[in-house]
């Protein structure tokens, strides 16, 4: 953005105005409109690169006996293939347990798992190698299923259990008691950047690493241990991806150890990019669940009695399952006063690729389970779910600590919920719809309002640090590097505005430079929505020594106290003195003060005991609602999202138009999870939609005519960066409120006295088999 | 080194003038651009023309001074097949002052980007619409953004820089010559002066005898009329025959395939063209499927919803009727509604020609009555009769370019109330595109009742043994079939207005 051609917006700024807090562009904006941005594949490649491939199991599990792979060799331009054994370190990518095999050793637990891997002189010559293996596997039982899981007792972690009170009284008390099961499928990333690195070799063994991934110092780590190297041996350097969402916050590794492996092997740079259909088979996706709830409630559908079962589909390894069913579990509250309540959470192993971080990281599945129970609740009761989910809110001053013993001290769901119920329309459109559909043949209309709460902090706490590195050159622009990444979620355009704002200049003095582990070392990834709040403040606490320096030496040569300097459009104020930002820069340099400084941060106020997931893994909650309409073919099953009031907490915006980006694309992506995309395993445990042609996310035309966005007018009470809250996650769980106008549809076809039965996806077949249900229900019913 | 008597492929990349010879025939046209020209701003998101991450536009002359300018994928896109084109990609919309185009400009403005690596797409996809529309309706830009995926912004600003891009100064922005709008207000053609030297340029490529192209050991042969590619296939009966490549570009990137001599029959002249007959349209096998649906659509508006989600715009834009028919997939689009409306197919081999009705073109699970050495010439789909009752309806898990779980065409042919004679073609649920043989008995020679519909479709569903796979069981499909049927009723004979498709709820929005 510094190109003079490619000038910002006149976004009418006063000089002087805070640049926080001001929807600006994306400051990459201009060059993804005109292809210059880079990612990893458009990265110059040094003289001799190789491509490389990787070869996979072809059956879901079985024992390894032998593989052939002189085909492979003998392929035109293959110059080097490994196996398990030829990697001289370690052979795991594992982020949390040590069982995540960088090539399969002596087992294979999923089709798809990489066995082999091969460099070539081009990425074609690669991957037609890749395909000419010959294994020999002695085939063994693959569990497939969360229920095959469950009865086998196959786990890759030990079940979590969360009681607060004694459901078991409790229900006896209840006046009324259900029970069922409702599941929700898995979803894969569909980053339309694919996985890709490029390793070069460098001079004493090191490692020069370029990767698409959410988390440098995690890739850093394992290609390290792979190469049998040190940390400070090995650099990851990654601008920007073409999205992450999850899917490359620990999926990365196992690519760029491979990449590594070979470019130390052949003193060649090497790049591994892998094939749409490949990375689909290869790489961790959402975890699917399948939820069973017995509930006692009262007449009013105040829950007073909950025992949930959450058990997910982990896949054959622990990856990031851990933390992604914790969340699960910390979320099935969702916005509801639970008394007496037990949580139980199974972590499922099962013979199919090892799923992972996913926008939300299990609070999406959580929520899911909650919400079905209030809708069975509601359709018991013959009450509007929206009543049912009101009586069941946290209070704001009692009926407020959660089910892991953190109270709730920011519960702004009631007063959210009633706007956005007045704002929407719901009562009126509640009765018109109803109305609407008495007379109907063929289409249903539905309508539902949801709330969110979502927790903001990683659960594990020593993730919650960042550090920052700051640099004032004697021109006066600024250099910018913090530990997170940047995915598209403006998180550079963010930090961007908040070290402009702190320094008293324009934010295109600021420039942001790629993530790289030389420059801050040891950062957690960016994920759990934490990226602005921790880089953010880090950056800030790196501006502020440099400001107080600069201020000091101003104060110095005006003769005032430095705390009557002040910087602001650019200009820097010392008394009677008044000079240029980039005048006092070339004076502070000339002067001898140090011009570079690092920030870092900390979370406060967490903690919380891994064991019995107890305490306050959050810093806060951002809250949200969103109330939508969507109508159903009840002869075909198909199904159209109608209109969308949305009603979101971003705390006070560090930047209004990113935030609206990220609760747009946020809603669509949690609609696709909820409405369209289907994961298709055959009963070989053979992912059958691998690819955009039989994978389905939303495309333009799933966007609505009808959506309202608000923001929520207040700031996060908690003291974060400018008061803002995370906004990259939550928003994805409002969706939620179009699978319940789903539902509510095809309720309305017992007059609304029956809940539907209806997993996610809400596929068209899942809706008309859910059509059909409620007739038959409804005609037993009469 | 140059084969005896081969010709280099000739095109125009982002305004100059290209020969490429030496490179294998199947490369693509994306592989191209980023691996041998450093132009890397158009992107690989799927290797198989569905997420629109790496659509360029490609300028053809039409003969008349004027360019048609259609977005197509480059990564499914062969490279002979650009010969005589004009290639744009991303890097060229910017003016030469490095002012961003229009289409980049609203992309900024209206924060169009997030991760950005789909961004490129969508500016090409929005700049082949800026060549194409005045102001476009959201249908008309949902329609042009059918094959671009974003998985970031949930496409409303996207959606808003579509309506915002044609709001600018052209001029001011440098978006003159090739790079202004390319329709006026009053829907009158605007064709810069830059633009007639592109189309007289393109003129001058074009070849009189077949294109020979070879390299890395394999023939490209692309003739120019029916009797050169009678004469290719008759010398190359094992040859691979391709038209747009939608299909058999996936043969290369997907399944690494050597496809040896390839015959392209996309630059034959003669059967280019749709010809109105008295009787039929004649629809030559080298017409695009966009030009083939717009000719149906004025004697089958009732079909014209199929179309537009049958692929997408830069899908349709590339391939051709002749080769959704000829490759004869269970689940192609066209096939059904062809059949449904009595057409067939022409095949020629060498000067002897034979013509059969569609649904006989199809004898087993991809598997065409064409011989060796034969081609599909055209297909011949009969003007509409009097008295027809006709839909066409598509199922499948999205709206835009998707595959049918199931797809079914009922045309009635209606006498008095009476259903004279039924023809319904169905895809998706048997090995071929088929007809429902039992269900037309079914209809025949019946009121058109609810009696009627309601025993049809119980025909109907127990018509066909459809399979379950990824995008729907066989329970569902049959329960579905029987349900089109239905709707069909509700639609065409129950008299009610009540609306029966959930689009119809967005209109009413």
């Amino acid at each position: 953005m510094n190109d003079p051609r490619l000038p910002l917006p006149d976004l009418g700024l006063a000089p002087g105005a805070s640049v926080v807090g001001v929807p600006m562009p994306h400051d990459s904006a201009a060059l993804h409109a005109s292809g210059e941005a880079a990612y990893t594949d458009d990265l110059p490649e040094p003289r001799g690169t190789l491509y490389a491939a990787v070869g996979v199991s072809p059956v879901a599990h079985g024992r390894l006996r032998s593989i052939d792979l002189r085909a492979v060799r003998a392929m035109q331009g293959v110059v080097d293939v490994i196996l398990a054994a030829d990697i001289p370190g370690v052979n795991d990518v594992g982020p949390v347990l040590h069982d995540d095999p960088i090539l399969a050793d002596g087992v294979v637990h999923f089709a798809g798992q990489p066995v082999f891997a091969v460099a070539a002189e081009s990425v074609e010559a690669a991957r037609r190698a890749a395909l000419a293996a010959t294994f020999d596997i002695e085939p063994l039982p693959p569990i497939l299923t969360v229920e095959e899981a469950m009865a086998a007792q196959s786990f890759v972690l030990p079940p979590v259990h969360v009681r607060r009170g004694d459901a078991a009284a409790a229900f006896s008390r209840a006046p009324h008691r259900l029970a069922g099961t409702i599941a929700s499928g898995g979803q894969d990333h569909f980053y339309v950047e694919g996985q890709v690195a490029l390793a070069i070799p460098g001079e004493g063994g090191g490692m020069h690493v370029h990767c698409s991934t959410q988390h440098p110092g995690e890739v850093q780590l394992t290609v390290a241990h792979a190469l049998g190297l040190e940390s400070h041996d090995v650099v990851v350097e990654c601008r920007r991806m073409g999205g992450g969402f999850g899917g490359k916050e620990s999926q990365m590794s196992l690519f760029a150890c491979i990449a590594a492996l070979f470019a130390r092997r052949t003193g060649r740079a090497v790049k591994l990019r892998l094939d749409r259909d490949d990375d689909m088979r290869s790489t961790g996706k959402r975890h699917a669940f399948a939820h069973g709830y017995d509930v006692g409630y009262d007449d009013e559908g105040r829950l007073l009695a909950l025992d949930l079962t959450l058990a997910s589909r982990c896949g054959f390894s622990a990856d990031l399952s851990g933390p992604v069913n914790d969340r699960a579990v910390f979320h099935a509250d969702n916005a509801y006063w639970l008394p007496d309540v037990a949580i139980h959470s199974y972590r499922c192993r099962t013979n199919t690729v090892s799923d992972t971080a996913f926008r939300g990281f299990g609070g999406p599945q959580g929520m899911f389970a909650i919400e079905a129970v209030i809708d069975e609740v509601a359709r018991a009761l013959g009450r509007d779910p929206l009543d049912v989910r009101k009586a069941n809110l946290y209070g704001v001053a009692d009926r407020n600590v959660t089910p892991y013993g953190m109270t709730v001290e920011d519960n702004i769901a009631p007063a959210l919920i009633d706007r956005l119920e007045v704002t929407s329309r719901y009562r009126e459109r509640r009765a018109e719809i109803a109305a609407w559909n008495r007379a109907s043949p063929v289409l249903r209309r539905g309508l539902a309002l949801t709330p969110v709460k979502f927790g903001i902090s990683f659960t594990a706490t020593h993730f919650n640090q960042a550090g920052a590195l700051v640099h004032v050159y004697r021109d006066g622009t600024v250099l910018l590097n913090h530990g997170g990444t940047e995915m598209g979620q403006g998180l550079f355009t963010k930090v961007r505005q908040v070290v402009a704002q702190e320094l008293g200049i324009a934010p295109d003095r600021v420039r942001v430079t790629a993530t790289d582990t030389s420059k801050v070392p040891n950062a957690s990834a960016t994920a759990a929505s934490s990226g602005s709040d921790l880089n953010g403040m880090a950056a800030r606490d790196a501006a502020r020594k440099l400001r107080e320096r600069l201020a000091a030496h101003a104060a110095r040569k005006a003769g005032c106290d430095p705390a009557a300097v002040s910087f602001a459009g650019g200009r820097v104020e010392s008394g009677a003195a008044s000079m240029s930002f980039a005048e006092l820069a070339r004076s502070a340099y000339l002067a001898r003060v140090p011009l570079s400084a690092t920030g870092f941060y900390a979370t406060p106020k967490i903690h919380y005991d891994a064991k019995t997931l107890t305490g306050r893994p959050f810093f806060y909650f951002a809250y949200g609602a969103a109330c939508v309409e969507a109508a159903i073919d009840t002869l075909t099953g198909e199904h159209r999202l109608l209109a969308v009031d949305i009603l979101h907490d971003v705390g006070a915006s560090l930047n209004p138009a990113i935030d609206r980006g990220q609760i747009e694309g946020g809603f669509l992506q949690g609609w696709g999870w909820l409405a369209m995309e289907e994961l298709v395993w055959n009963g070989k445990g053979e992912l059958r939609t691998h690819a955009p042609s039989t994978y389905k996310i939303p495309t333009s035309r799933d966007w609505p005519a009808r959506v309202r966005i608000d923001f929520w007018p207040g700031e996060n009470r908690e003291e974060t960066i400018h008061r803002s809250k995370a906004v990259g996650e939550p928003p994805l769980m409002l969706a939620l409120a179009g699978f319940h106008a789903l539902r509510d549809a095809v309720s309305s076809l017992s007059d609304y006295r029956f809940a539907a039965k209806l997993d996610a996806p809400a596929t068209d077949e899942r809706i008309l088999r859910a059509v059909e249900d409620m007739r038959r229900r409804a005609r037993d019913a009469a | 080194m140059h084969a005896e008597g081969a010709d280099p492929i000739r095109l125009v990349l982002n305004g100059e003038r290209v020969d490429i010879a030496h490179l294998s025939p199947q490369t693509t046209l994306l592989a191209w651009l980023r691996e041998q020209r450093g132009l890397t701003g158009t992107k690989e998101g799927c290797a198989e023309g569905d997420c629109g991450a790496c659509t360029v536009v490609v300028a053809q002359s039409r003969g008349d001074g004027t360019l048609a300018w259609s977005p197509v994928n480059a990564c499914i896109r062969l490279l002979p097949s650009l010969d005589g084109k004009a290639v744009f990609t991303v890097e060229s919309l910017r003016a030469p002052g490095g002012e961003l185009h229009p289409v980049q400009q609203a992309l900024v403005e209206c924060h169009g980007s997030q991760c950005g690596f789909c961004t490129p797409g969508f500016a090409m996809s929005l700049f082949g619409l800026f060549k194409n529309a005045h102001a476009p309706s959201r249908e008309q830009v949902d329609d042009a953004l059918s094959g671009n995926l974003c998985r970031c912004t949930g496409y409303r600003p996207i959606l808003e820089a579509a309506e915002r891009m044609g709001e600018y100064d052209a001029e001011a922005c440098g978006a003159t010559g090739w790079r202004s709008p390319g329709v006026a207000a009053d829907g009158s053609r605007i064709v810069s002066r830059e633009e007639q030297q592109l189309a007289a340029a393109l003129d001058a490529l074009a070849h009189d005898a077949t294109f020979d192209y070879r390299g890395e050991g394999q023939r490209w042969l692309a003739p120019v009329e029916a009797d050169g590619l009678a004469e290719a296939c008759a010398q190359h009966p094992q040859a691979c025959l391709v038209a747009g490549a939608t299909d058999v570009g996936l043969w290369i990137t997907k399944q690494h395939r050597d496809l040896g001599t390839i015959i392209s029959t996309a630059e034959v002249r003669d059967l280019a063209t749709i010809r109105r007959g008295d009787d039929a349209f004649e629809i030559g096998a080298a017409a695009t499927l966009a030009d083939a649906f717009a000719a149906l659509d004025d004697d089958y508006p009732e079909l014209h919803e199929a179309w537009v989600r049958f692929a997408s715009l830069p899908i349709r834009n590339a391939g051709t009727l002749g080769g959704n028919v000829a490759n004869g997939s269970p689940i192609g689009d066209s096939m059904p509604a062809l059949i449904a409306l009595g057409a067939s197919v022409v095949l020629r081999c060498g000067e002897s020609t034979r013509t059969l009705p569609l649904e006989d073109f199809y004898l087993a699970y991809r598997k065409t009555a064409r011989a060796p050495g034969e081609f599909v010439a055209s297909i011949r789909v009969p003007r509409r009769p009097g008295g027809l009752v006709l839909r066409a309806y598509k199922l499948s898990k999205r709206y835009d370019q998707d595959i049918s779980a199931a797809f079914a065409t009922f045309a009635l042919a209606m006498d008095a109330g009476r259903i004279a004679s039924a023809r319904i073609g169905c895809g998706g649920v048997a090995p071929t595109p088929a007809r429902a043989v039992s269900t037309e008995r079914a209809l025949a020679g019946k009121p058109w009742s609810e009696a009627t519909a309601a025993q049809a479709a119980e025909v109907l569903e127990a018509e066909f043994t459809p399979i379950d796979d990824m995008r729907a069981s066989a329970a569902y499909r049959r329960r579905a079939l029987g349900n089109l049927l239905r709707r069909l009723w509700l639609e065409t004979g129950a008299g009610t207005d009540a609306p029966t498709r959930v689009e119809q709820l967005l209109a009413a929005g």
